[in-house]
């Protein structure tokens, strides 16, 4: 025994010691196969864990103090907003066809109430597709050149100044409103806000200007919104459409309240401005209706996954769960809540925490079952909606100038008594002045609370630094298997060449053969890089395919699609044809590929993690397996054994998943069913994202796709 | 010697100087009797046109220039004579406001609002009657004095990063002029306290009795001035005599209670006031120390062309008589004190209609029978003030954490249309505005961007700047100023200038406390020099005492002041000094760690160690460690097979054995608990 081990000893002192971390790094790289396994079913786990892991939420800021004053919104000003609502609703109010004669009921009842009032018109702009202006600031826009009078909209903007305070903040509460047909719905929130305005104008506590803007939303609510905030933020001091404007009837027929205003002074058709905006608050009613209970949906996604502080959303469900007893809901993906399989797997983590608590009492980790799915189908949303980075209200506009805003829908028990109208305003009201004053309060502006967050039910939060464990023990394994894959490649060429030639004959070509072989993944890599090219060529096709005029969705796609192939093979004949010269050097070329291949997806994935964490989440989902277990399908023939089976029908069925379209068509059908999905449905959808100047697109475009393609030429790679 | 004797002799002739300068004064105040120190009080109260109410409180106490009673005064607030003295102060005003003033709904043409519509926070400006080089000296021991005086953060202006010196733009031009803002300044009662000290009376007595706390700091503008100037300016500053004027401007809401009781056919009739009412307090007697002590109830012309007054042709002949009673017993008003004299404007620039001026003396009143007027409206009057030429405001443009541009824009007000054209002479008619923009070095402006858009079109900026003096920001050390005089034709509507800048970077100590807020742009001053805001009251030789009115008879430019703006620059995490000193103390624990490894280590020594270890029966334990240290290394030792194989079998037993524990305890926790 002494003698063995002695000898191994004397075998190992030649070699230089290997210091632990390096030790640590090959053991790694040697067992990757173990370790990606490990790993990925490690982060499929953490993720499904977050519900469990969620914390409550809790007000960071001292300075909000929700609820500590009691609510000055009486009866009084629920009548007055009742009054508005009445006469808005009045039909002798919609006789005019522009629908102008609400506004100016708007804008008079603003003045009687002292405020400061103007009108903002506004010409809807078309979101378009500039390829480079993604994660720029929003610019003031073009001027269109071609409107008419007809296609205009008016906000209608009222200003309080807070008594004693500087003007130097101001809160901002938009309530969005289509004069032309509007819901009883839209009349409510705009009850609700004159309701709340009108307290206002009377409180002494104010200290920050309050700007109510009647959104007109019959362009969308977030185009008027956000034309208004253009004008705010990025105003146009050379207009050459104004004087156009000026000529449209409608619009000196609008401007003619003045005359009839007494305080006229208080009203003006020039832009007007409070402060540095603290935050904004869209307030919407739905009008259809709840069954149950009154309930307030919260909806907070910007641009590109970009939240509010959390303090926000806390202030809200603080204020509306414990004084005014809504229900408070967040967006859940509502086909995930009757899944069977998601329901015992919340069952098991139930028992498994019940264990645990019986075990030791202090391990209290457990949440009920229906919780559970119900956190998974609000946690799931919010990944969804974060990801796709599509504002999910207009709230989305202010968070492009890092204002924090959120939208609330009231969705009312309905009927149509007046006591319960007049609850619903008086509940609404207080929970708007809550929140106003809460806001008011602050002395700084919002940043004490969370930023990157997920939310799985309103009170609770999964906070950056839980859900970073499971996205980063998905992408762990990646530089793992490329250093292995590469690692591979080179021995085993290294090998067969050792048996092939004579010893004697290694000695000379030897430092020749490795100098070259060291650098054969730059073949790969050239064709790595090749590809990424092409992705980006293939993102930038829609910008002029969208210039063909008259092109429906679906021919859209497919010639987006066919260019999309024909650039492939251009690309591809021109700079050399790689994958056929590689084909005729190595056999293990495939492994080399899929290592620079791995590398590119993990730098993608990572860099996208930063921009978009729930994007990167996603596609490391899709993406992560994809890559691991790509193997060209002839090897896995040839194996013939049952492992290299599944793995092949793995690879089949990842390889159709993870292409973009497909991926859709399946979370299309599993949330709408599949037979209303059709080949157009991804062309708009790509619409959407690039209008919205959404990160995913260039994701999509430009790791997944390439990272596909790639994984593809892979599979059926002929070694 | 002789070189010895002439200080000598020079002090005599200063001493022999000043005696006489002081002999002459004495003697000519016991002549005339006149050059006593003096006090005045007086109230003015002005009916706004949106329901509210001004109340201008204006207090004046005059030291004559004499010595007689050495640096003794019987009236005059001593604490402010010695500041002239000591700091040579010519001309300073200083500042406390909240609020803002309302130029659309309030007025900006009058004098009252052009001298007494302040910016929010603190404004002291000093004009300093020492040579060049000691301005700087005397302004920073003059805000600490202030800052002591007044129980405000005043002393914060010391620093050079904080004032500026005006050039020509600003009204008292002079080359000795300091000005600085501190916008972010809270005001209130304590601000008060020490300003009511200056008063001989103080609050106890006379119409001071009427500053009641908790109504003036209710309103909705409120600013405490006092402006005080040094009428002679002799090179020694002994002998300078004293005009201290302090003034309240409030603006107040008359019974709020009600007002939110009426409705909307209801809300055009302006509520009706007292004197009881808005304060809460009356006046039972004037100030005994005063000279003179009144109250004024100023409508304004506006408001008067409104009301039209039945007799208003011989409108002049009753301002002399004062028995006419035409103009207190109106069918659209009544005032529940018949006033004591009745004044009118004596000339106006606008041809429209004339101010009227009701005085009321306090003198009259007593303890049992207190002052209180009241004005009850009858019928629904709206009227507008007069509004400065242009209205000005300025805001932010862009977004983000990295650049941005401030923009003022112009907007003419309609109103002055005509008194305009009328001031155009030989067709060219133009309006002067001069821009007066100081703006803290964090904000770091690019003066050549610096662009002009006259009605709506963007223009070169050297056909409308006539002059412009900029004095470019020094980082920390000083502010950014820019004065521009732009020369706009009348007929312009809009007018705009942007400047862009970029947003610097704070040390991370030269955070405020609350530094998320955002950081403060002091107000730019709007000034139209063509235009001057003065009201010129027909009088008698006896009104000629009354300070307020010939306060009004200057001609003071009309001023107006923009917004504060407020601009967020970007914060560190300020727990990140915590963060960083923890990570270096990882970094140096690693690194030394590191090293006394390597520095102890011996080589030979530690192979000795380790073939004795081999030598000796090696244990459980640590052939369980070499197992997986060889499993570490890479399975190298996988060929020896024959120990490991007796091992890895006492291993799975020690496993099971503890698994088998394990078990046993959890299951027994479960079972049991």
């Amino acid at each position: 025994m002494a003698e063995t081990k002695e000898k191994s000893l004397s075998d190992e002192k030649p070699k230089p010691r290997v210091r632990p971390i390096v030790r640590l790094g090959i053991f790694l790289i040697s067992h990757s196969f173990h370790v990606s396994v490990v790993c990925c079913t490690a982060g499929v786990l953490a993720l499904f864990l977050l519900p469990v892991l969620a914390k409550n939420t809790y007000i960071s800021e001292n300075a909000l103090m929700p609820g500590s004053a009691s609510p000055m919104l009486s009866n009084q000003h629920v009548s007055d907003g009742n009054r508005l609502v009445k006469d808005l609703t009045n039909p002798n109010s919609k006789s005019s066809e522009t629908g102008i004669e609400s506004h100016k009921i708007i804008a008079q009842y603003m003045l009687d109430l002292g405020a400061e009032v103007s009108f903002h018109k506004f010409h809807p702009q078309m979101n378009q597709f500039h390829p480079l202006h993604f994660f720029s600031s929003p610019d003031s826009g073009k001027i269109q050149e071609n409107y008419s009078c007809s296609s205009y909209g008016i906000n209608t903007v009222g200003i309080i100044r807070a008594p004693h305070g500087d003007g130097k903040e101001a809160i901002v509460l938009v309530t969005p409103y289509n004069a032309l047909k509007s819901g009883f719905g839209e009349a409510l929130s705009l009850g609700i806000a004159y309701s709340v305005f009108s307290l206002l104008t009377q409180v002494t506590w104010l200290a920050k200007d309050i700007i109510w803007l009647v959104a007109d939303s019959q362009y969308g609510e977030y185009a008027a919104v956000a034309a208004w905030l253009r004008e705010y933020q990025t105003p146009k001091f050379s207009s050459l459409s104004t004087p156009n404007a000026e000529m449209c009837p409608d619009v000196n027929n609008l401007f003619e309240l003045k005359g009839h205003s007494i305080s006229g002074s208080k009203f003006s058709n020039s832009f007007r401005r409070a402060g540095t905006m603290a935050s904004a608050l869209v307030l919407k009613v739905r009008d259809q209706n709840e069954q149950f209970e009154d309930t307030i949906s919260i909806y907070a996604e910007a641009s590109n996954g970009q939240m509010p502080n959390l303090d926000l959303i806390n202030v809200v469900n603080y204020l509306a769960v414990h004084r005014q007893g809504l229900r408070v809901n967040v967006e859940k993906l509502w086909s995930l809540l009757n899944s069977s399989w998601l329901k015992s797997l919340g069952e098991i983590f139930e028992s498994l925490a019940k264990v645990a608590k019986s075990l030791y009492p202090k391990w209290k980790f457990g949440i009920p079952a229906t919780e559970y799915v119900e956190g998974t189908a609000t946690l799931a949303s919010s990944l969804y909606y974060q990801a796709l980075g599509v504002p999910t209200g207009p709230h989305g506009a202010f968070r492009d100038y890092q204002v924090d805003a959120i939208t609330l829908e009231i969705s009312p028990k309905f009927s149509l008594d007046k006591v319960w109208r007049n609850d619903i305003l008086l509940r609404g009201g207080r929970l708007i002045e809550g929140v106003i004053r809460s806001v008011n309060n602050l002395l700084e502006k919002f940043h004490q609370s969370f930023f990157l967050y997920l939310l799985t039910s309103p009170s609770k939060f999964v906070s950056v630094g839980v859900y970073m464990i499971a996205f980063a023990f998905l992408i762990a394994p990646l530089p793992m298997v490329a250093a292995s894959l590469y690692v591979d490649a080179n021995s085993s060429s290294n090998c067969s060449k050792g048996d092939s030639s004579t010893p004697s004959a290694i000695t000379d070509t030897d430092e020749h053969s490795i100098a070259i072989r060291s650098w054969r993944w730059l073949n790969s890599a050239k064709l790595v890089f090749i590809v990424h090219l092409w992705g980006a060529i293939v993102s930038l096709l829609p910008y002029f395919i969208s210039q063909i005029p008259d092109c429906s969705p679906t021919t859209s796609f497919m010639i987006w699609v066919l260019l999309s192939i024909l650039s492939l093979l251009t690309l591809n004949s021109v700079l050399a044809s790689p994958l056929a010269c590689a084909k005729a050097t190595q056999e293990k070329e495939w492994a080399l590929v899929k290592s620079v291949t791995i590398s590119s997806v993990f730098i993608g994935l990572g860099l996208m993690s930063v921009i978009n964490f729930a994007t990167a989440e996603i596609g490391a989902l899709l993406m992560v397996p994809m890559c691991l277990l790509a193997q060209p399908l002839k090897l896995d023939v040839r194996a013939g054994t049952l492992r290299s089976f599944c793995r092949m029908i793995c690879n089949l069925v990842l390889g159709h998943i993870a292409f973009p379209p497909a991926a859709l068509f399946l979370l299309k059908g599993m949330l709408d069913g599949f037979g209303n999905a059709n080949v157009g449905d991804f062309w708009m959808w790509v619409e959407s994202l690039w209008a919205w100047n959404s990160a995913t697109y260039l994701f999509i475009g430009m790791v997944q796709l390439p990272c596909w393609v790639l994984c593809i030429s892979i599979l059926f790679h002929t070694c | 010697m002789v070189l010895l004797q002439r200080p000598h002799i020079l002090l005599l002739l200063i001493d022999t100087h000043q005696f006489l300068q002081c002999w002459i004064a004495f003697g000519s105040a016991n002549e005339e009797g006149q050059q006593q120190e003096e006090f005045s009080e007086e109230l003015l109260v002005k009916p706004l046109p949106d329901h509210k109410l001004l109340a201008h409180f204006h207090f004046q106490s005059s030291a004559p220039p004499s010595t007689s009673n050495g640096c003794h005064h019987h009236l005059f607030p001593k604490a402010i004579s010695q500041l002239v003295q000591k700091f040579r102060v010519k001309e300073m005003e200083l500042s406390f406001t909240q609020g803002r003033w309302n130029y659309e709904s309030w007025g900006g043409f009058d004098p009252i609002s052009s001298s007494n519509a302040k910016p929010p926070g603190v404004e002291l400006w000093a004009v300093f009657d020492v040579p060049q080089h000691h301005i700087d000296a005397s302004w920073k021991n003059l805000t600490h004095t202030l800052s002591g005086l007044f129980c405000a953060s005043i002393n914060f202006l010391e620093s050079t990063a904080t004032y500026s010196t005006p050039e020509w733009s600003f009204p008292p031009a002079s080359g000795n002029v300091r000005y600085g803002t501190f916008p972010c300044e809270a005001v209130c009662t304590e601000n008060l306290t020490p300003w009511l000290r200056l008063l001989p009376c103080r609050d106890k007595a006379g119409i001071a009795l009427l500053l009641d706390r908790p109504s003036l700091y209710r309103g909705f503008y409120h600013s405490q001035r006092l402006h005080l100037t040094s009428t002679e300016s002799s090179s020694e500053g002994i002998d300078s005599g004293i005009i201290l004027e302090q003034t309240l401007t409030v603006v107040l809401q008359p019974n709020s209670e009600r007002a939110i009781e009426v409705h909307a056919s209801e809300k055009h009739v302006q509520p009706s006031w007292s004197l009881s009412s808005i304060f809460g307090k009356q006046v039972s007697g004037r100030c005994v120390l005063a000279k003179s002590s009144s109250v004024y109830l100023l409508l304004d012309w506006g408001l008067v062309a409104e009301l039209k007054f039945p007799n208003k042709e011989n409108g002049k002949s009753a301002a002399n008589g004062l028995t006419s009673e035409n103009f207190w017993s109106n069918p659209s008003f009544e005032l529940s004190v018949n006033p004591d004299r009745i004044f009118l404007e004596e000339s106006s620039s606008h041809s429209k209609s004339l101010s009227i001026l009701y005085m009321f003396q306090v003198e009259k009143y007593s303890e049992s029978e207190p002052f209180d007027i009241g004005l009850m409206w009858k019928v629904p009057v709206a009227w507008l003030c007069q509004q400065t030429p242009l209205h000005a405001s300025r805001f932010f443009m862009g977004s983000g954490n990295e650049r941005g541009a401030i923009a003022i824009s112009l907007k003419s007000t309609q109103f002055t249309e005509g008194f305009m054209s009328a001031n155009s002479k030989d067709g060219s008619c133009e309006l002067r505005v001069d821009v007066f923009q100081v703006v803290p070095w964090y904000v770091k402006v690019y003066f050549h961007s610096l662009r002009v858009f006259v009605d709506q079109q963007p223009r070169a900026v050297s056909d409308f700047i006539e002059k412009i003096h900029v004095s470019p920001s020094k980082d920390k050390m000083s502010p950014g100023v820019m004065e521009v005089v732009l020369k706009l034709p009348c007929r312009v509507n809009t007018a705009a200038l942007t400047i862009e800048f970029d947003k610097g970077f704070l040390r991370i100590d030269e955070y405020p406390p609350d530094a998320n807020q955002g950081f403060d742009i002091p107000s730019a001053i709007i000034s139209f020099p063509n235009f001057h805001a003065s009201m010129v009251f027909l009088e008698d030789d006896s009104l000629n005492r009354s300070p307020l009115l010939s306060k009004f008879q200057e001609k003071c430019p009309v001023m107006s002041y923009t917004e504060v703006l407020l601009v967020p620059l970007t914060t560190p995490d300020f727990s990140m000094p915590y963060n960083v000193s923890t990570i270096k103390c990882t970094v140096f624990a690693l690194y030394f760690g590191s090293l006394l490894n390597v520095l102890q280590r011996r080589v030979a020594e530690e192979e000795r160690f380790l073939k004795a270890k081999a030598a000796k029966k090696t244990g459980r334990l640590p052939l369980l460690l070499s197992k997986l240290s060889a499993k570490l290394r890479g399975r190298r030792r996988e060929p020896l097979h024959s120990p490991p194989s007796s091992s890895s079998f006492i291993n799975s037993k020690l496993v099971l054995k503890v698994i088998l524990v394990a078990g046993l305890a959890v299951g027994w926790q479960y079972f049991f608990s």
